[in-house]
């Protein structure tokens, strides 16, 4: 019996990196040598107008990038917009998924109706969104003034304060598509045995959500929450289009695109990219490790 | 029965991949690819005119577009260049960006000597020379203006305005009067103000118009911090919240053009494009709009506008340099200007086309923008080289944290100019 | 509480959202009906439809083709990804072997550098692969941001499949394949149409690798065609074009989520119960 249990893990074992193998090679193909020539030349002063003239530096780069203030303001951008939006897009997500879980009449248009934004390109979307945020001829405005919110046109896009606000309202707005589906497809996988029984304990829907759905929808949950932290910590598209290049709102792949195309300084540029990736990589440890997931013995 | 069908999908994209993917390097042996224009009039008006000199020449030509914003295009054109790809032999390159891109291209001079440059502008054959090497030919250019409301200021009893605090009187006379009469979205002025190169365009106005220079001098010395760019963003940021609308902060060309189009300003700084759209048919204001020269500053000012507009230049990396060198002297050539100026009211580089006399019928207003353009103020985009975008960057925060009110103009120049300085260490 | 009361809340709570989501669309084909100088006024419909806007994004480039174009590279994304990620779930989510953990943070590790960042390595690779201007290259490039995301999505649903179903099909003597392909892949459903179809708009909405590797109009994916739409000048930017585009590209769209909203909904105990 031993035996058979020892061929049959071997076999899956074997069967595992011949599952894997794929993958890994395609990734290792299309990730491998871009991250790895960018991280190699963050310690360089390698210049777009002649890549070939370059010079290695050491952790220069790395030590002007620590004593940039504009740097560290879109750090600090950059991480109050992933905190802000990512908590309102997880609650709203979770109340879109719960609502469609439901039975209802028209449930389908809805579901349908929630995916356009996310489905709208963003180049396009954001472009829109600056148009309709315009302080005299934009319909935000025009609606607020019509409904009696404000009585003087609020400079959305100008404002230091508003501007930030207007970001993440659009990015509310466009991912919390993404995030419901994500949830959707997690609750509408969730053994019905659990709620039966609840039910018939008699026990209130709203101890139910806490005490039964929400921990066994923790792992699709926080897979979720993961890729949106991922994303937002990385924004740059919706951002760059609606507020280009301005301090105010200019997140950390705002600044590393300003150095690497605007400015041509692809060694200081790779440097800001390298530190995003490391910076992100200590969010996605803390979480990971207080989500508690990957953890060997779950499988 | 569910694996059988994605073979069968799969199979149906294999046979798309090879009508539809197809394989293609753009340019095929012995022809020539020039990047020009996005989709639109502009793209054709290229596309008629590669036509022609391709049938000329025998030589095949491929049209590529390229995106419409062109920070978006700099950074493409950089992407295929620092590769050495010769996929592209022609380029169409903004004013700004000899310096940025200049290693990439040829010396024109050899083929394009004093004498043919002659006949163009000579602020941007002066702006297209990096270090002795002519890099580009100069092939539409665009001159800031200021548009106002002919029937408003005639209607309260004023001239266009000759100068900055003219145009602020006229405007708060008028903004004020026109709220009172119901008109509650009149502006007084409307311009570039969002934080990207148009606000260093119209900042770099504001302050050579008080002589307060060109940020950086030709010698390459920045000279940013001084009196009169100081009175020239004073004034500015006066403007802002009385007016300015607040939100001007983050207007572009078009944000400004809707403004003023729709009746809502009484002047507009702008460039010319907005002439042909303030007049057409559907326009509110159509028959109401005057364009002149951008007011100087104070009675020692002197009244500029800044040079924008497009050159050709050709790729290092082309297999066909002598044909698109070629073809960059068809496309720029007196008659092909004369032409795009006819059919789309692109404003030529050669001088004598403001005289023509065909030229003047298609765009009475072509006339009055010729001092304009002698007048014309570069960018500093030669000097500073490869930096121009961290100069323009450093000057357009400057200039939005003024208007913004979160520092004084003075404070604001000080330290750009502390900025600038360590920057200069590298042109 | 009162029940219909409620009931009266949930459905006020739909109608508001309803609104949110579907009002900027609604503007954007408000907008893509105005000619010239409507569009400075914030009408609520256009006084007078143009629908030549419609009618020009089509005369001016081939735009039948780009939306083909970002039809193939969108559909082939999704089926490579998810391809390659069901067979790395299974091995990732149910079997035990050592740098599991190691790999699996490797993966995520991909997707954390700002896109800009590798642009210039994929660059040269789909260079030197010869792909440059091919939509092969576009599909090959998207499997950076699409993979890491389907691996995870897919491990996490796998490892909540009955540990039962595995073993009954081991006792049968069935090969690790023929699990993953017979009997895992029919309960996951749900999952899949899910996540197939976030890749799928991931990859139709991309624009900064489908601008930079291709080259010519033929080539080129929708996202880019829409941001190559120009006016007259090189300032104008003709908005109720770009409107139009954005509504004909977002159709489809629709059009498909309408399509596979049944297998969204059609839950994992429904496939068991087949099964």
């Amino acid at each position: 019996m031993a035996r058979r249990e020892t061929e049959l893990t071997r076999q899956r074992l074997r069967s595992a990196w011949l599952f894997l193998t794929p993958m890994i090679v395609v990734l290792l193909m299309v990730a491998g040598w871009p991250l790895a020539r960018t991280i190699a030349l963050s310690f360089t002063d390698a210049n777009l107008a002649d890549l070939q003239a370059r010079q290695f530096v050491g952790l220069l780069n790395y030590e002007f990038l620590m004593t940039d203030p504009d740097w560290w303001r879109s750090v600090w951008n950059t991480v109050f917009f992933t905190v802000v939006s990512v908590s309102i897009e997880t609650v709203l997500g979770l109340m879109i998924a719960l609502a469609l879980h439901e039975h209802f009449k028209g449930r389908g248009l809805l579901r349908a109706a929630i995916l356009i934004p996310w489905a709208i390109p963003t180049v396009v979307s954001a472009q829109m969104w600056r148009w309709m945020f315009n302080d005299v001829y934009g319909v935000i405005n025009e609606i607020m003034l019509f409904v009696g919110l404000t009585s003087e046109p609020w400079a959305w896009l100008a404002d230091p304060q508003l501007s930030m606000a207007a970001v993440i309202a659009v990015d509310v707005w466009k991912t919390t598509p993404f995030m419901a589906l994500l949830i959707l497809a997690g609750l509408q996988m969730l053994p019905q045995d659990c709620y039966e029984n609840a039910r018939i304990d008699g026990v209130h829907p709203v101890t139910t959500f806490f005490r039964v759905t929400l921990p066994l929808l923790k792992p699709a949950l926080l897979v979720a929450i993961i890729f949106r932290t991922l994303d937002a910590l990385r924004m740059f598209d919706l951002v760059y289009v609606m507020q280009g290049n301005k301090v105010d709102t200019m997140t950390m792949s705002i600044y590393a695109r300003q150095q690497l195309v605007d400015f041509q300084d692809v060694g200081y540029g790779s440097a800001a990219a390298t530190l995003v990736f490391m910076i992100i990589a200590v969010f996605t440890v803390i979480y990971l490790t207080a989500g508690g997931v990957g953890r060997e013995e779950k499988a | 029965m569910r694996s059988d069908r994605n073979v069968l999908v799969l199979g149906a994209i294999c046979g798309a991949t090879l009508t539809l993917c197809g394989h293609g390097s753009p340019t095929a042996a012995q022809e020539l690819a020039i990047s020009c224009g996005a989709v639109g009039q502009e793209l054709a008006l290229c596309q008629e005119g590669v036509a022609a000199w391709s049938e000329q020449s025998g030589v095949p030509v491929t049209v590529v577009s390229t995106p419409n914003s062109s920070s978006e295009r700099l950074a493409l054109y950089q992407q295929i260049l620092a590769s050495g790809s010769g996929d592209i032999d022609v380029y169409q390159v903004d004013v700004i960006w000899p310096g940025i891109l200049g290693t990439h291209f040829v010396d024109l001079g050899a083929d394009f000597d004093e004498e043919v440059m002659s006949a163009y502008f000579p602020s941007l054959v002066q702006n297209n020379t990096v270090n002795g090497e002519l890099k580009m030919i100069p092939w539409f250019t665009d001159v800031g203006l200021l548009y106002y409301r002919a029937d408003l200021l005639e209607q309260y009893g004023h001239e266009p305005p000759t100068t900055w605090e003219e145009l602020t009187a006229a405007a708060e006379e008028i903004q004020a009067a026109e709220r009172a009469a119901g008109n509650s979205r009149m502006q007084g002025l409307v311009f570039q103000g969002n934080a990207y190169e148009g606000l260093t365009c119209n900042a770099l106005e504001w302050v050579y118009s008080y002589g307060g220079g060109t940020i950086v001098d030709e010698a390459g010395e920045v000279t940013i911090n001084n009196p009169e760019a100081v009175a020239a963003l004073d004034e500015a940021a006066g403007w802002i919240g009385t007016i300015s609308p607040q939100g001007v902060l983050a207007y572009q060309e078009e944000e400004a053009r809707g403004v003023f189009q729709a009746g809502h300003s009484v002047f507009m700084r702008n460039w010319p494009y907005a002439w042909a759209l303030a007049n057409a048919d559907d326009s509110p204001v159509k028959d109401k709009v005057g364009v002149v020269a951008l007011p100087k500053g104070g009675a020692d000012g002197q009244r500029t506008g800044v040079l924008g507009g497009w050159n050709l230049a050709v790729s290092k990396y082309s297999d066909m340099q002598e044909e698109a060198v070629e073809l960059v002297a068809y496309l720029t050539s007196y008659e092909e200007q004369k032409r795009r100026a006819i059919e789309g009211a692109y404003n030529p580089t050669i001088t004598a086309l403001y005289e023509d006399p065909q030229v003047l019928d298609a765009n009475p207003f072509f006339g009055e923008l010729y001092d304009t353009f002698v007048n014309a103020v570069a960018r500093p985009s030669s000097v500073t080289g490869t930096r121009y975008n961290q100069v323009s960057t450093e000057f357009w925060n400057a200039v939005h944290a003024t208007l913004n009110g979160t520092v004084t103009a003075e404070q604001s120049l000080a330290q750009l100019e502390r900025r600038l300085d360590r920057l200069a260490r590298n042109w | 509480m009162n029940g219909a009361w409620r009931r009266w809340v949930f459905y006020a709570l739909l109608i508001i959202l309803f609104i949110y989501t579907v009002f900027p669309f609604y503007w954007a084909i408000n907008t893509s009906l105005m000619s010239g100088s409507e569009l400075f006024e914030a009408r609520p419909w256009p006084p007078d439809p143009a629908w030549s806007n419609y009618v020009s994004i089509f005369r001016e480039q081939p735009f039948g083709r780009q939306i083909l174009n970002s039809v193939f590279v969108a559909v082939s994304v999704v089926l490579l990804a998810l391809s390659l990620s069901v067979l790395a779930a299974y091995a990732l989510g149910r079997i035990q072997f050592r740098g599991r953990r190691l790999l699996l943070f490797t993966i995520l590790g991909v997707s954390m550098f700002p896109q800009i960042a590798v642009l210039s390595g994929m660059f040269e690779l789909v260079r030197s692969l010869g792909l440059y201007n091919n939509l092969l290259s576009l599909v090959l490039s998207y499997m950076i941001f699409t993979v890491p995301f389907t691996v995870w999505v897919l491990t996490t649903f796998m490892r909540e499949l009955p540990k039962e179903l595995e073993e009954a099909a081991f006792v049968d003597g069935a090969s690790p394949f023929v699990i993953v392909t017979q009997v895992f892949l029919p309960l996951m459903g749900p999952a899949l149409v899910t996540t197939g179809l976030l890749a799928f708009i991931a990859a139709w909405n991309e624009f900064l690798f489908a601008l930079t590797f291709t080259l010519s109009s033929e080539q080129r994916t929708v996202p880019v065609a829409i941001a190559l739409i120009s006016g007259a000048s090189a300032f104008e930017l003709p908005w109720a074009n770009i409107m139009a585009a954005s509504v004909v590209v977002t159709v489809p769209l629709i059009v498909l989520v309408l399509i596979f909203q049944r297998r969204i909904v059609s839950g994992l105990t429904a496939g068991a119960v087949k099964g």
